[in-house]
């Protein structure tokens, strides 16, 4: 596998330039003659479909949901990042890099940030022509807030809906093309194969989850914007739907699979609550701004909140990192209220908690003016636990909540399978070992409005432009596969044999994640995770029972087949946790601690991104090393104190 | 949070497919905690039914945050349930009593055709969306962000229609299957704006006239799409889609 990240030579500043200069154009009258297919349609799969349409390509565009509004960005709740310096308080494209680098903990390609840096400011005037409902000052300006790991007000956002209007914007923007014609929309289909032929991707299999019929689409390019893995933990704050099916099929078709184990626990999600309990709910990082976060000083404390005076109260990221405070970033957060539940400062009827306060802040400025910013949040909040945080502190506890790694892709986004792109959530390019708070809008945004449209020419160009079909036999081999892996999965069912339900093995597979893979971890429990995985994949094949038929609508052969892949996958992601013997961002190796148990990188070691490669089932997968090199910034280690 | 655990009926809605016919099917639970979201009680029905070998009930569903606006079904007769403002995800079995029974089916309506059990067919929506609900902008080098001046009241308007799902649970309330709530959030979300006057003229008139084609009826101020809409829009916004109409039908430069 070679690793060619195609970073163009030069000043950092002008990196950007010189690749969009010395991309190969298409010519616009032959534009109409190719075809991209895209999978998925949130931010970064809608807004490249609309934008590669309104260049003159043609669009296939898939979607599991029945519509493409339903997508997982719609969840975000926070803002998205711009280095607009709208308020003149010492932002600049090169801090909004510098900020995104290091909260990376220099784990990411400096090139691809600052190019992220660069066109954040374009997304925002793009969204706004839009129509985005983006909040307001009273004199009319954009509003910005400030989020974690930044010291200047750089996030812009729609109530706590920032995720929602942007997407309904690209959305929209899209569904205009539908209108032309320039974007074919296929819903409720799951992508099941990218189609590999002569060594580059033609095209992909679906499942059309109406009629259960396995069909075939060809192209010119095919794009992936599936989002992240979360949901490998089972418990985590992704939709129900979110899996790692398409990323996971596309690196057993020689799509390299780059740092599976960078995964971030959110800290503010509400804490779990049953054993029935479906999904996590997360509670937006912009509460940290006016929420102080504390535990009771003693152990076992069970008062109500109200009841205990200041000073029997920790406000722990106050006081241990005075100068971010509580603003410190999402993986530092994440991990010390971990550190303050083991210790058994942990609040609420599981001691999984600790308290976001919002009292001083209502104190300071006035139910009105924080209902006004947090109102649906805590409207929310309320619905699920039956409290109001206005009057009670609320209780949260970390949950999974997004995926840095993903498929490895080169700064035109090109995975190592030649035609197949990743973008957004489900490439592994921007956030390093730890994304900041409104990043990822940002990210999937700039991906699909301004990379990949310039990017894909210059791929495109070097294609013959001849219509493609679905004839070759490729396409046929795929489809026999699919159907296989179905009968398999249906066999336990009719012979009788299946006694447990897909949730039974997903729910025990995201145990031992959580367990041994989760906020920290270390040698012996990864290596008890690589041995328990296997395990439960055997039993799942063995005994899943799944009712119902492969030719009509069936949500549990749907689950199955997520699961199946995730059972695979998570022995990935452990490998990769246990060769990464640093701890980096969110991944956080207990053998790798300063003496203030903060996370200790080693740089000299592991500067590098680890890129897996599939290698055939039952034999092992290799990784390959595409090292980090840092000319403008100096990697240091973190500190918010 | 005080949770204890309640018995239930259950009387939920089966058909295998938009031609098939539909019955309801009857199911009783127990030890159902109240601190269960309504979907986590419907998730435990089926892996009871799955682990019976029977068929577990189709049912869409995808962030159970309250915003992707996949899930919806009526409850004992209403959109989304009994809580005001409030997803059928996002409500919870606390609101429900011991021995209660709970009647399920879908949302029902002309303009969404019934695919499985609880699944229907929101196509049309988007339809509606590609007929008229964008401002034709297309990505490149727009205006910097503030050279648009938006008064706070009027962004926070705009907002206010804007936070519509899409869930159809307006349609599915309404007694003459009237998509208008739904279209005329879009229509006064971009009404209110300054980006949405250039096709201010056209748009409500597409909208409109692709809902009618799409078997959606008139608005006759029932009201009972507000009632139901999880996100609180108001039917203030059918007055500015019909203000919109009219001034685009009496137009003549489009």
């Amino acid at each position: 596998m070679q690793l060619d990240s195609k970073i163009p030579e030069g000043p950092l500043a002008e990196k950007w330039d010189k690749c969009r200069f010395s991309n190969k154009l298409v010519n616009p009258a032959n534009k109409r003659k190719y075809e991209v297919i895209i999978v998925g349609t949130g931010l970064a799969g809608a807004s490249a479909a609309a934008t590669l349409a309104e260049l003159g390509y043609n669009v296939k565009s898939f979607c599991i949901q029945d519509s493409p509004r339903r997508a997982h960005s719609i969840a975000a709740q926070g803002g998205i990042n711009a280095a607009k310096n709208y308020q003149g308080d010492g932002d600049s494209i090169f801090r909004l890099f510098y900020d995104t680098v290091k909260g990376g903990d220099f784990r990411a390609r400096e090139a691809n940030v600052y190019r992220l840096a660069q066109v954040s400011n374009n997304i925002i005037d793009q969204c706004v022509a839009q129509g985005v409902p983006f909040a307001r000052e009273y004199g009319g300006t954009l509003a910005n807030r400030s989020f974690g790991g930044a010291q200047v007000s750089r996030t812009f956002y729609a109530r706590g809906q920032t995720g929602q209007q942007l997407l309904l914007g690209a959305y929209s923007a899209m569904m205009r093309q539908v209108a032309t014609g320039k974007v074919q929309m296929y819903t409720r289909r799951e992508m099941m194969d990218v189609v590999v032929v002569d060594g580059v991707a033609r095209g992909i299999v679906c499942r059309n989850l109406i009629t259960g019929e396995i069909e075939k689409y060809s192209a010119h390019a095919v794009v992936l914007a599936t989002g992240g893995y979360g949901n490998v933990y089972f418990l985590s704050t992704n939709a129900m739907a979110s899996n790692v099916t398409a990323s996971w099929r596309a690196y057993k078709r020689g799509a390299g699979f780059a740092n599976p184990c960078y995964v971030q626990i959110h800290p503010t999600c509400i804490p779990v609550h049953g054993d029935y309990q479906s999904k996590l709910t997360l509670m937006s990082e912009s509460l940290r701004n006016d929420g102080r976060v504390w535990v009771p000083k003693k152990a076992g404390d069970t008062r109500k909140a109200s009841d205990i005076p200041m000073d029997e109260r920790d406000y722990y990221l106050e006081r241990k990192y005075p100068s971010f405070g509580n603003l410190v970033p999402r993986d530092v957060a994440s991990r010390n209220a971990k550190e303050m539940c083991d210790a058994g400062l942990g609040v609420g009827e599981t001691g999984l908690g600790v308290y976001l306060d919002f009292s001083d802040a209502i104190k300071r400025d006035g139910l009105d003016v924080i209902m006004r910013k947090y109102g649906n949040l805590f409207q929310m909040y309320e619905k699920i636990v039956d409290t109001d945080p206005a009057k009670e502190p609320m209780m949260i506890y970390p949950a999974v909540h997004y995926t840095m790694g993903g498929l490895w892709v080169d700064y035109h986004l090109m995975t190592t399978l030649p035609g197949l792109y990743a973008t957004g959530e489900c490439n592994f390019s921007d956030h390093g070992a730890n994304r900041l708070g409104a990043s990822a809008l940002m990210q999937g945004l700039a991906d699909g409005y301004f990379v990949l449209p310039y990017t894909i020419g210059n791929y495109l160009a070097t294609v013959a432009p001849t219509p493609t079909d679905t004839n070759d036999a490729a396409f046929d081999q795929s489809v026999e596969m699919v159907k296989d892996q179905t009968e398999k999965l249906m066999k336990n069912t009719r012979s009788g044999k299946g006694k447990e339900t897909v949730d039974h093995y997903h729910r025990e597979l995201g145990k031992v994640m959580w367990d041994n893979c989760g906020m920290a971890r270390n040698a012996e429990g990864l290596k008890t995770a690589i041995n328990k995985i296997p395990e439960i994949r055997a039993e799942f094949w063995e005994n899943v029972t799944v009712p119902g038929s492969g030719q009509e609508l069936n949500q549990s052969l749907e689950r199955a087949g997520r699961v199946a892949d995730f059972l695979e996958f998570a022995e990935l992601l452990a490998k990769d946790a246990l060769a990464r013997e640093e701890s980096c961002g969110g991944h956080f190796r207990e053998e790798s601690q300063t003496d203030e148990h903060e996370a200790k990188r080693d740089d000299e070691n592991f500067s590098h991104v680890s890129v897996w490669e599939y290698k055939g089932e039952g034999t092992e997968p290799v990784m390959h090393k595409e090292p980090l090199t840092f000319e403008n910034v100096t990697p240091s280690q973190r500190s918010y104190k | 949070m005080a949770s204890k655990n309640i018995n239930i009926l259950v009387k939920i809605w089966r058909q295998n497919g938009p031609l098939a016919q539909g019955a309801f099917e009857e199911h009783a639970l127990k030890d159902i905690s109240t601190d269960m979201s309504f979907l986590e009680m419907i998730d435990v029905l089926n892996e009871w039914l799955t682990r019976k070998g029977l068929e577990p009930i189709a049912f869409d569903h995808d962030c159970r945050e309250g915003i992707c606006g996949m899930c919806g079904a009526m409850v004992n007769g209403t959109a989304h349930g009994p809580d005001k403002e409030t997803t059928l995800c996002q409500l919870h079995m606390r609101r429900f009593k011991d021995g209660d029974t709970i009647v399920i089916e879908p949302f029902r309506t002309q303009g969404f055709p019934i695919v499985k059990d609880l699944i229907i067919d929101r196509s049309a929506l988007d339809r509606i969306i590609a007929a008229g609900g964008f401002v034709s902008v297309n990505t490149g080098s727009p205006q910097d962000g503030n050279t648009i001046l938006i008064p706070q009241h009027v962004a926070e308007q705009a907002m206010d229609a804007a936070a519509c799902i899409g869930c159809g649970a307006c349609a599915a309330a309404c007694p003459n299957g009237s998509a208008m709530l739904f279209a005329s959030a879009k229509v006064s979300q971009l009404a209110l704006l300054p980006q949405g006057q250039q096709e201010a003229k056209k748009r409500a008139i597409n909208m409109v006239l692709q809902m009618d084609k799409d078997g959606f009826g008139n608005c006759s101020n029932h009201r009972e799409c507000e009632n139901v809409c999880p996100k609180g829009i108001t039917i203030r916004n059918i007055a500015r889609l019909n203000r919109e109409f009219m001034k685009g039908s009496f137009a003549i430069d489009h």
